[in-house]
């Protein structure tokens, strides 16, 4: 029976609470309702104690959970929207992301994201906020793209000793199946090549590595062209090993990503990349993300928005005409 | 259900209050006292990198906090004018010149310096600027007790100035505990300035005690310059909250006796205020009402007097001849997990 990514999230937690009597649950509407997106499905009802609902103050809600692992539990956090989470900025990057270095004290904590968009959610349900929370030292910034990712490393998040900002695409929660949780367990920190190919590389993340991987098989299907796609996984830290030893077999980097266009993760990969792979350039970097403007609602201006496999298509053509 | 009560000061008087714990909250008030004009004169002196903030005429109510706590099994999480809270929950005051002077055996090792230390592995919390951030924080400590089945017995405590309650941080904090019932006290010591912001620019309601009822928390008013009153009230919700009363706020009203920080002289503080009620000083009424009981005498002030300028002279001097951090051998990471040590 298939599984899909959301599964794979609500057994990781599954998992945490029967192994770990410190970890624990909070969140809004996680309880006997199972959370906006059933996450949480029936966990309460197995441990009461420890899936517990919150008012609608994620900034409370991040405040409590750096309390709760300063007294050594491992809370994960679930925000109802990644949007949402700006609420809680504060706590995030200068309560949780701050403490260890300052006091000496790890604070364990994994503040799940469904992150980025879908159609009809609009600006206010379908951001991605990676890059935000990535900027700030004393985080952990994980962008799982694959079913067995969104397992393995949801459950490598709770055993860190750091904030672990976890973005889960609600793209993928349904959509995205395999026949179980099983995986290579890659560590966090570590990148994958998801394709291999010869004449460019795209460096992506989250939802966009299976835009990536459609682009890629148009592009082969086209002329032959064979790319290869790296998945981060995680954004922070940033495998540039993987990145770079990529870049000098193929030359050539499109780094793509669904968040806007200022900064971000694919400025951050393109600049490395620079820095540290100058030489092995065959062609300028480039970069593609989601437009300059808020994620729009209708639809049809939603799949424009943000990239699709043409619009990579197109990205990649210039890059292997340069 | 949460008790809702708003009780004036001289209602709650329930239980007596104790020669011993009233001398202990006062002997606190002049530590901190004494520690922090040591500070001051530092900061004057230039010895000092970066602000002194100092809770002069906020000790009556914060060492009155401090001294209900246990070190080691409750959680105190003080804010800039509570010194004497600190000294009474029973921070060395080494900790306090060390992480003002930059020492790096401080427990902050010069990352962070003079209020935002702490030690939160004993229960003392270091604070971070943005105010009203500590309320859900403590609270989760609490929350994180009750799921390991180790609260039984044990308290939370945060003081804020009238500033914090304007902030959102503040007032989701409090709904929370107040939801989930914790053994929490939260005091709000008003000193009718938030840096320079007057309250009549701060809020608009009659007292802020009445916002107690709102969140559904037992409120207690007191006059936080006198000792007598706060370490009466405060010791008795502190004692209400860790028997199962639920959540206690108390407003405390005072005057801040200084400026904002060091660096501020406070001259926007009118004079009808300095010379009214709430200006008076309050290490002044409780060194009165501990003589005019009995319980203290004036040679047994004066021996106290030398005993803690001895010791903050000692913290002082420990603290000057210890090394700061040596930023060549600093490691350079925010990072606990050993995995990822280094990257980035």
């Amino acid at each position: 029976m298939a599984v899909t990514y959301i599964d794979a999230i609500r057994d990781a937690q599954e998992r945490a609470l029967a192994e770990n009597p410190k970890v624990f649950l909070y969140g809004q509407d996680i309880g006997k309702f199972g959370g906006a997106f059933k996450a949480t499905k029936g966990l309460q009802e197995q441990w009461p104690d420890r899936v517990i609902d919150a008012p609608i103050s994620e900034d409370a809600m991040i405040g409590m959970a750096v309390g709760a692992a300063i007294e050594g539990m491992r809370p994960i956090i679930e925000m109802q929207f990644a949007d949402f989470s700006s609420v809680a900025f504060n706590q995030i990057v200068n309560q949780a992301a701050t403490h260890y270095y300052r006091t000496g004290i790890p604070v364990p904590i994994v503040v799940r994201l469904p992150s980025g968009g879908t159609p009809g959610s609009g600006p206010f349900h379908s951001q991605s906020m990676e890059s935000i929370y990535a900027h700030y030292p004393g985080t952990v910034v994980v962008t799982p793209a694959t079913v067995a990712d969104a397992h393995s490393m949801l459950l490598q998040a709770v055993d860190l000793d750091d904030p672990v900002i976890y973005c889960e695409h609600k793209f993928l929660y349904r959509w995205l199946k395999s026949d179980n949780f099983e995986g290579d367990n890659l560590p966090i920190g570590k990148a994958r090549i998801t394709r291999s190919g010869k004449h460019a590389t795209v460096v992506t993340y989250s939802a966009m590595v299976h835009e990536a991987v459609r682009a890629a098989e148009i592009l082969y299907k086209e002329g032959g062209w064979e790319i290869e796609v790296v998945d981060l996984r995680s954004v922070k830290p940033l495998d540039i090993d993987t990145v770079v030893a990529s870049v000098a077999r193929t030359g050539r980097i499109l780094a793509l990503g669904e968040a806007f266009p200022w900064g971000g993760v694919t400025s951050e990969v393109v600049s490395r990349v620079c820095a540290e792979g100058f030489h092995l350039l065959d062609a300028p970097p480039m970069r593609l993300n989601a437009k300059d403007t808020p994620v729009p609602y209708h639809p049809k201006l939603w799949a424009m928005h943000r990239p699709t496999p043409e619009s990579i298509c197109e990205a990649l053509r210039n890059l292997l005409a340069y | 259900m949460t008790e809702q009560t708003i009780s004036t000061p001289n209602k709650d008087l329930s239980k007596e209050l104790s020669k011993e714990h009233a001398r202990d909250v006062f002997r606190a008030m002049l530590r901190a006292r004494v520690l922090e004009i040591k500070l001051s004169n530092l900061y004057k002196a230039g010895k000092i990198v970066g602000g002194v903030y100092i809770g002069k005429g906020q000790e009556a109510v914060s060492a009155s906090l401090g001294a209900c706590l246990t070190w080691n099994k409750d959680v105190f999480a003080p804010l800039i004018r509570d010194q004497a809270g600190r000294t009474a929950f029973g921070e060395d005051p080494l900790d306090a010149t060390r992480t003002y002077l930059g020492s790096a055996k401080g427990p902050m090792r010069g990352r962070d310096g003079n209020l935002h230390r702490g030690r939160p592995a004993e229960g003392l919390l270091a604070m971070i600027s943005h105010l009203g951030a500590a309320v859900a924080q403590v609270g989760g400590v609490l929350l994180a007790k009750r799921i390991k089945g180790e609260l039984d017995g044990c308290v939370g405590a945060t003081c804020v100035g009238d500033g914090a309650t304007s902030t959102g941080a503040f007032h989701e904090g409090l709904n929370f505990i107040a939801v989930e019932r914790l053994p929490m006290v939260v005091i709000i010591a008003d000193n009718q300035f938030a840096y320079s912001t007057p309250n009549d620019r701060q809020y608009a309601c009659d007292d802020l005690i009445d916002r107690a009822k709102g969140y559904g928390l037992e409120g207690h008013s007191v006059d936080g310059t006198d000792m007598l009153e706060c370490a009466t009230v405060i010791g008795n919700a502190v004692a209400k909250a860790r028997s199962g009363g639920g959540p206690q706020l108390i407003v405390a009203k005072l005057l801040r006796l200084s400026g904002h920080g060091e660096h501020d002289d406070g001259s926007y503080v009118a004079t009808e205020l300095q010379e009214g009620r709430y200006g008076r000083d309050c290490n002044d009424v409780g060194k009165q009402q501990l003589i005019e009981k009995g319980w203290l005498t004036e040679l047994e002030y004066s021996k106290w007097m030398l005993e803690f300028n001895a010791e903050a002279q000692e913290a002082v001097a420990v603290a000057q001849r210890e090394d700061g951090p040596n930023p060549y051998k600093e490691e350079w990471s925010a990072i606990a997990s050993p995995s990822l040590k280094g990257l980035q």
